[in-house]
Parts: C-alpha cells; sequence; structure tokens
C-alpha cells in the first residue's frame, strides 16, 4: 500500500481546484470585459480583433469581472502599501468589521448557552422560547439589521455595539441549538448514576452535562463565528457606515469599483477562514485534553 | 410461603457468624406495573424477599421478569406502585439519599472525558470527600479490583473487562454497604467472565459487603451466591429462593461437583416452572 503524503492528501487536491477556478474565472475575464472594448472600438469606429480583445479584458480600469491579478494587486497596495490607520487601508476596514464580529461573538455565544441552560433545565422555558428563537432565524437579517442600527442610533448607542448586536442575533442561534442538543446528550445510564450518588442538579450539571456538550459547543462556535462574520459586514451595508469590509464593498458599488469589491470580499473570506480554523484549533486543543481517542 | 424465608437455616450454615443478621432489603408485596400504550405492564408482582447483611443475592430469569427493575426499585431508580420496601431500614429514597449503596451498570458507563482514577473519584467528589481521603480510596479500590497502575489511563484505553471492574472500583469508593450489580458482566466474554467471576468472589470476602446481582447465567448465578432468587415474567414475580449449600471458599472447579449441578439443576427446574422456557 502506499504511504499517505501531505502532498498527495492534502495539496494536491486543493491545487487542482484553484486551477481549475482560474482557468474558468479567466475565461470569463474575456467573455464579460469583451462588450466594453468592443463598444469602446465601435464608437472609436476602429474595428477590434479577437486577438487584440483578449490582452485588454485583463487591464481594464473598471472591470466587470477583474482578473485575479488585479485582485491580488488591490489587495497587496491597500493591505501593505497603506498605513493601517488610514481609510485606505484594507487591515483598517477589517480591523473595524474584526472587533463589531468579535463582540458580536462573545454576546451570542454567552446568551445562546445562557438559554440553552434554561432550555434544558425548565420545561416552561423550553415550550416558552424555543419557537421564538426559531422564528428569528426566519426574519431576514438585511430586514432587521437596519432597524436595530437606527433604534439603537435613536437612543444613543452607536459605533461598535449595533453592529455587534447584529452578530449576536445570528450567532446565537447555532450556540442555542447545539448546546440544547450537547446538555441532552448524556446517555440516561450517565443520569442515572448521577441520581444513585444523590447528586444536585448543579453537580450534574457540571460533573456531565456541561463536559459532555463540549464537541457540541465547538461545532455550533465553528458556525457562529463565520455568521457573526457575516452579521457585522450585513450590519456595515444599509447603515452608510464609513468604516468596514462591508462600508467598502458598498462604495466599491457605488463607485463602479469592481476590484476594490473583490478584494473586500477576498479579505472577508480570509477572516473567516483565519477566525475558523482558530475555533477547530481550541476545539482540538479542548477534546485532547478530555482524553478523546486521536 | 414458609420456603422464601429460610433465615433459620441459613444462620445454621453460616454458624461460625456469631453476630445477629442484620436485615439489608426487605420487600414486603411489591408490586410494580408500568402504564404503557398498550396497557399497564406488572413488571412486578407481590414480590417478597428478605436480603441479609453479608449475603450475596442473585436474581435470575429471563428477559422481563423484573429483575433489573427489582434493583432498581432497591436503588431508587424506579418507584413501586404497591407494597412496601426498605433499604437499611429506610425507604429507598432516604437510603439512596443516604448513599446506602453502590450500583454497577451492564455497560461500565465510565464519564469518557475522564481518566480511571477520575472516574473512581467521581462519586467522592459529589459526596464532598477531601482531597487526601480521594487519594487514598482510589488508590485502595483500584488495587481491590486488580488495576493498580492504569489510574491515568482513559477508559477507551482499556479493555471490556477493565472497564468494568473500573466500574466496580468507582462503587466501592464510598462507604456503601450494599452493592447493586445489574448484569455487570453480560457484555463480556466467558473467559473474562470467569475470571472476573473469581475476582467478584475474593472482592466479596475481603469487603464484607451485601450483594446484589443481576444475572441470566445459571452457573454464573450458583458459582457466586449464597441465595439464588428465581424469577419468571408476565408478570414479574419470585417463583424459587434457594439457598446455596456450596461454602464460601469457592475455587472455579466447583462447578464440575455434583453439589453445584444439583443447584444449578434446581435453578433450571424453577425456570421452568415459572413457563420460562415457553414461547
Amino acid at each position: 500500500m502506499e504511504k499517505p503524503g501531505i502532498w498527495k492528501d492534502k495539496i494536491l487536491p486543493v491545487l487542482t481546484v484553484i486551477l481549475a477556478i482560474l482557468v474558468i474565472w479567466h475565461v470569463f475575464v474575456v467573455i464579460l470585459n469583451a462588450p466594453f472594448e468592443r463598444d469602446q472600438a465601435a464608437r472609436a469606429g476602429t474595428v477590434i480583433t479577437f486577438s487584440e480583445i483578449v490582452p485588454k479584458t485583463f487591464v481594464q480600469e473598471r472591470p466587470v469581472l477583474p482578473a485575479p491579478h488585479q485582485i491580488v494587486a488591490e489587495l497587496w497596495d491597500t493591505t501593505f502599501n497603506k498605513a493601517i490607520t488610514s481609510k485606505r487601508s484594507l487591515v483598517y476596514h477589517a480591523w473595524v468589521t474584526l472587533s463589531a464580529t468579535l463582540l458580536g461573538f462573545v454576546i451570542g455565544t454567552a446568551l445562546g448557552i445562557l438559554l440553552a441552560i434554561g432550555i434544558v433545565h425548565n420545561r416552561a422555558i423550553d415550550r416558552s422560547l424555543m419557537p421564538w428563537v426559531i422564528a428569528s432565524q426566519t426574519i431576514p437579517i438585511i430586514a432587521i439589521a437596519p432597524m436595530v442600527i437606527v433604534v439603537l442610533n435613536s437612543i444613543g448607542i452607536s459605533g461598535l455595539l449595533p453592529k455587534a448586536l447584529i452578530s449576536t442575533y445570528l450567532s446565537f442561534f447555532p450556540v442555542v441549538v447545539g448546546m440544547v442538543k450537547g446538555l441532552r446528550s448524556p446517555d440516561t445510564l450517565y443520569l442515572d448514576l448521577m441520581h444513585t450518588y444523590n447528586a444536585s442538579q448543579s453537580q450534574t450539571f457540571w460533573k456531565l452535562r456541561w463536559p459532555a456538550s463540549m464537541p457540541f459547543l465547538f461545532t455550533s462556535l465553528k458556525v457562529a463565528i463565520a455568521i457573526s462574520l457575516v452579521g457585522a459586514i450585513v450590519g456595515e451595508l444599509p447603515t452608510g457606515a464609513v468604516a468596514g469590509l462591508g462600508a467598502r464593498l458598498l462604495s466599491g458599488s457605488y463607485y463602479g469599483q469592481t476590484t476594490q469589491i473583490w478584494a473586500a470580499l477576498f479579505m472577508a473570506a480570509a477572516l473567516a477562514a483565519v477566525l475558523v480554523s482558530i475555533v477547530g484549533v481550541a476545539h482540538s486543543m479542548v477534546l485532547k485534553r478530555m482524553g478523546v481517542k486521536p | 410461603m414458609d420456603r422464601f424465608q429460610t433465615e433459620s437455616e441459613n444462620n445454621a450454615r453460616r454458624g461460625a457468624m456469631s453476630e445477629p443478621k442484620k436485615t439489608v432489603v426487605s420487600a414486603r408485596d411489591l408490586c410494580l406495573t408500568f402504564e404503557t400504550n398498550d396497557g399497564p405492564v406488572n413488571a412486578l408482582s407481590n414480590v417478597n424477599l428478605e436480603v441479609q447483611k453479608g449475603d450475596f443475592v442473585s436474581f435470575i430469569g429471563p428477559s422481563g421478569c423484573g429483575k433489573t427493575t427489582f434493583l432498581r426499585v432497591i436503588a431508587d431508580l424506579e418507584k413501586n406502585t404497591a407494597g412496601s420496601i426498605t433499604v437499611n431500614g429506610m425507604t429507598p429514597d432516604q437510603a439512596r439519599k443516604a448513599r446506602a449503596y453502590g450500583y454497577v451498570f451492564q455497560a461500565a458507563a465510565l464519564y469518557p472525558w475522564r481518566t480511571i482514577e477520575k472516574n473512581i473519584a467521581l462519586p467522592l467528589e459529589i459526596m464532598g470527600y477531601s482531597d487526601a481521603e480521594k487519594k487514598k480510596r482510589i488508590a485502595e479500590t483500584l488495587e481491590l479490583v486488580n488495576l493498580s497502575g492504569f489510574g491515568k489511563k482513559f477508559p477507551w484505553q482499556l479493555s471490556g473487562g477493565m472497564q468494568q471492574r473500573a466500574s466496580i472500583a468507582r462503587a466501592l469508593a464510598f462507604d456503601a454497604d450494599l452493592l447493586l450489580m445489574d448484569e455487570p458482566f453480560g457484555a463480556l466474554d466467558e473467559i473474562v467472565r470467569d475470571h472476573l467471576n473469581e475476582q467478584l468472589l475474593k472482592l466479596w470476602a475481603r469487603t464484607e459487603k451485601t450483594i446484589c446481582f443481576v444475572t441470566h447465567s445459571i452457573p454464573e448465578a450458583v458459582y457466586l451466591s449464597t441465595r439464588i432468587v428465581v424469577m419468571s415474567p408476565r408478570p414479574g414475580r419470585v417463583t424459587d429462593i434457594i439457598d446455596s449449600t456450596l461454602p464460601r471458599e469457592r475455587p472455579l472447579d466447583i462447578r464440575e461437583t455434583p453439589e453445584f449441578l444439583e443447584i444449578a439443576h434446581r435453578v433450571r427446574e424453577g425456570l421452568r416452572a415459572g413457563h420460562s422456557y415457553d414461547e
């Protein structure tokens, strides 16, 4: 049998997909940006051949679909060539969004865990609250976000917190659902054992339900951190925010700066990837401490 | 029925023990009916039984005969619907709150995120033992079940038999004189089972605990017990109580002796009388 290698098992499949995406991307750059070049040629009254069009589609100022190298250049420029305090710096905007994301994630996780504890221990809370928790997620966030911002602004709360609350609104849900399942996951056998020891409710919680729910918690947290980021970006969109990745997306679309939009999108994706993998690392560290079979 | 209360014979046989016998479990006309969607099910019907201190009592019968249910009533995991039962002279609820018994389930039920010694420490933590006391008891009980040196392992690193021994250690760690065991070796293979049976007898002799043991293996019941309670299903009831004539010292090959086979025969007869072989 062949030895599984990191190259064959991890890098090669990913590279193949990236390569395929790049090929398709380049094809579409030509297809989508060519009409502009034809228009230009027609306006100037010249005839332009396909082989002349192709190189031009990759260097347009405001392309319909920017070429990958244009996005990389934009990312590089706005990340490394600008002071991070400057409003032209992508790092600055990313930080604005990240701070709202993290605050929202922390509040959402705490809220989610508390609600789950209530739901698991109290039948009345379970019956009365759980339907609302589920209903809350059927409301499109894009509809509720402006109202949250406006209402909070009218009572003098603005800046980081309103955006964070939108993140909270999205991120508490997977935590509630995951933790309710996790806290209820212990076998009857384990609960019976606690009963034979005459353990109190809090002892049963801390020594059985809480540790048993850890795998569920971390799975939920991975979802929660990613949608926290979405929440923060959405929170920046409808409010005319001046800073943050959402503001960057919005101003990009106002001024037809497609490259800027794509650069902000890639930054958001990278941020999400980093955040999810940090939660992933925390997950495996906790499970390792809990003696999970490797 | 007098046949069920053979204490005088019992005491005569164990004449060496001078102190008067203390009743640990006493059930009078005990009934338990489960309400199910298909109507009421009589899990236990008029069970009368006395378990004396130091006894090793086995409950044997086919599934549905109520042997596990009876154990769960003693442990206050189920409530009887009629009749009465006392554990150490108290109601099962009071006895549980006084931590009168240790319970060993069919599965080891070790918490997977705790090491073996942390698992044994679990009841001690809940009952508020000091750290020094915990340490002492963990070492003692690990030694008792021959698991010294495995304290730092996680449950999955141990074989099924070792896990079950750890779960017995956990039930022995605190001061309960009564050990309730619900088919503890049911999921283990014959060889491991023989070995654990032998160890359990030694442990019983050393700790002088009272043991109530549920099984559906006739040889296991006869080999281990001072008394064998034969039960039969629909409704769950006691059909025979057999006092073992075997000595307390029992090497494994005692199972080849005519005395052993005679008791096993009587158990089998009891099971047959309860129509347990029908269906």
